[in-house]
């Protein structure tokens, strides 16, 4: 079984978000693999020990990314892939393209990804890649299972379960619940610096690498304003209130 | 100089703090208070590689540096001094002599599976009469044919009871004081070999601490480590290393406590403002970030040095000395700053404080760290 996991790399989930001169400043940032990423590193790993084949992560994005797929490989990826691409994450577009030509000639058997992942929350890149390499897919999968060549996958639904079957090649968007990801053990990581990182620019896989797309603004949200109670007698409060919503809150 | 780690410690730290962080920390307050250890993570330390970080991989290590193991202490300490010193005394105490002074059949047998974490290893040094003074030893281990046999007691032992291999130091020749020493390995169930009484300390309750009882304990002739007589050099040798250890524990239990502070500091509001924004306790902050950094500086330095195999117990010693009183000096600051709630079970600062003291103790006390120090700078 040959199994591709597509990852990104993002900022800690506790990490404070700092904007400068319109742009989220990485300096001092702790980075993770997107934790959805990490349920679909775990899975192809699984599949892995069960089946037997290969795990090749691919990532796309600078040299940064190196340590993630490190990581990746720590865990017990075989090799990786980095496609050299810096700048462009904000069009999935052009990231999906780039990760589907990287995975092209790799005969893969299955992709697997994490839905979304947790700075943009976009959930393309999955969806784009299984579209351009016309790929069976199921999405936000809590449940995976592999028997007769097909792959079957249960994710939650307003008010109870589905349960969607897919022959390979498929691409599987990994959610919540699906595994608890390992640790990388000592032994792993001391192995991934031997395995093969590979690093392919967007020159070698003939695209444009130029995003269609462009970042106006970057703001972080209001901070939240304390409530305010109204406790007047009760008709000036109801009073005071309507005016309040419509003409302060502007919602009515 | 280069002040970096390299990759792989970078990836080690980062593995073992969100270990430490996800499985270790929401136990550690109820080990305490139970004083019982949750067994169950020194397995999950097994799985991850720590049991035998710096042994290569032959002996059922994963072949990584001293540097790299303290590292491990270190971010353990940070949660938890008691699993912190369990990981430092199976490592330093047990599988180091064995490593360094074993034959190839006692490697093979004792080395591996500690490394691998099937077996805790622990070092029977300290008796009732005989603490710095380690030639004032009350056991004895007499050859009789082709066995060893063991009596005496030893105390305050680490790991004890659920360790698997000791590592026992015991007079072959008490005319010859600590010159007469051997060093032995003795497996927990031979014959002879109890456990006394099992401690109530002041901190790190949770690492089990016993009393070892020899009565006519017979052990294999080739259970002997090193040669007859060798019994202080290889405790010494051992201890050199071992502060490594234990200095990284009380560098992770200081960083943990200013992680603790720090936070806190932002956090409590008194005077309608945080404390953090009173100079009294920014300077506290900066003093405590100051004395970590200084003491961690010292311990890498001793772990470079044992790495590159340059002398370094001169280091070690300084760096034992520095990190544990450190770990003193800046967990009851970290208690200080939070204030009445700090000296309450509330707050992990309180179990903090408790387990710093030790690490001025054991693996020579402070006094003996000087007396190491001062003689390398007068010989």
């Amino acid at each position: 079984m040959k199994i591709a996991v597509l990852i990104k790399q993002t900022f800690d989930t506790e990490a404070k978000i700092v904007v400068k001169e319109g742009k989220v400043d990485p300096s001092g940032v702790n980075v993770i693999i997107n934790p959805y990423d990490e349920f679909a590193i775990e899975e192809a790993l699984r599949i892995k020990e069960k089946v037997g084949g290969e795990v090749v992560v691919f990532s796309a994005g600078s040299d940064k990314v190196t340590e993630s797929l490190r990581k990746a490989l720590a865990m017990g990826a075989d090799r990786a892939v980095r496609v050299e691409l810096d700048g462009v994450a904000v069009d999935e577009g052009v990231v999906a393209e780039a990760l589907a030509k990287a995975l092209g000639e790799g005969n893969f058997d299955l992709v697997l990804t994490g839905w979304l992942a947790i700075d943009d929350r976009s959930a393309q890149v999955g969806v784009r890649v299984a579209e351009i390499l016309n790929l069976s897919q199921i999405n936000m999968v809590t449940q995976l299972e592999l028997a007769d060549g097909k792959l079957t996958g249960s994710r939650e639904i307003e008010g109870g379960m589905e349960v969607v079957e897919v022959p390979l090649p498929a691409l599987i968007t990994a959610q919540r619940g699906l595994n608890e990801p390992r640790y990388p053990s000592m032994k792993g990581i001391m192995q991934a610096k031997k395995k093969e990182l590979k690093v392919v620019n967007a020159s070698d896989l003939n695209i444009s690498a130029q995003p269609k797309v462009e970042v106006k603004d970057v703001f972080l949200p209001k901070a939240k304003e304390a409530g305010k109670i109204y406790k007047d007698d009760m008709a000036a409060a109801v009073s005071a209130l309507v005016k309040a919503l419509r003409e302060e809150a502007k919602v009515i | 100089m280069i002040f970096k780690l390299t990759e792989e410690q970078e990836m080690l730290r980062k593995t073992v703090r969100e270990f430490a962080e996800t499985e270790i920390a929401p136990k550690a307050a109820e080990m305490d208070e139970k004083e019982e250890y949750d067994w169950s993570l020194w397995d999950k330390m097994a799985e991850l590689g720590l049991s035998g970080i710096p042994f290569p991989e032959e002996y059922g290590g994963v072949g990584m540096d001293h540097m790299s193991y303290a590292i491990a202490v270190e971010e353990l300490g940070r949660v938890c001094g008691s699993s912190s010193v369990l990981l430092s005394a199976h490592t330093s105490l047990c599988l180091w002599p064995i490593y360094n002074f074993g034959t190839e059949e006692q490697k093979q047998k004792y080395l591996v599976p500690l490394a691998q974490g099937e077996k805790v290893g622990a070092m029977g040094l300290t008796e009732p009469a005989a603490g710095s003074d380690a030639g004032a030893m009350k056991l004895t281990a007499k050859l009789d044919g082709d066995e060893y046999v063991l009596d005496g007691t030893k105390i305050f032992i680490t790991n004890g009871e659920r360790a698997d291999v000791y590592v026992v130091i015991a007079s072959t020749d008490p005319s010859k004081k600590h010159k007469g020493t051997s060093a032995f390995i003795v497996e927990k169930g031979t014959p002879g070999f109890t456990f006394g009484k099992k401690e109530h300390k002041m901190g790190i309750r949770a690492s089990n601490t016993y009393e070892l009882v020899f009565e006519n304990c017979r052990i294999p002739k080739e259970n002997l480590l090193g040669e007859e007589g060798m019994g202080f050099k290889i405790v010494m040798k051992t201890l050199d290393g071992g502060r490594i250890g234990i200095a990284a524990q009380a560098l992770g239990i200081a960083q943990g406590a200013f992680d603790q502070a720090l936070a806190y500091s932002k956090t409590r509001e008194q005077f309608g403002k945080p404390i953090c924004a009173n100079q009294a306790i920014q300077w506290m902050l900066a003093d405590m970030h100051c004395r970590i950094e200084a003491a961690r500086l010292l311990i890498y330095k001793a772990a470079y040095l044992k790495d590159t195999d340059q002398p370094f117990s001169q280091e070690a010693a300084m760096a034992k000395l520095v990190a544990s009183e450190t770990a003193m000096w800046v967990t009851t600051k970290a208690v200080q700053i939070h204030g009445g709630y700090g000296y309450t079970r509330e707050y992990p600062v309180e179990r903090m404080m408790r387990d710093a003291k030790i690490t001025e103790i054991y693996e020579g006390t402070s006094e003996i760290q000087r007396i190491v120090i001062a003689a390398n700078l007068l010989k």
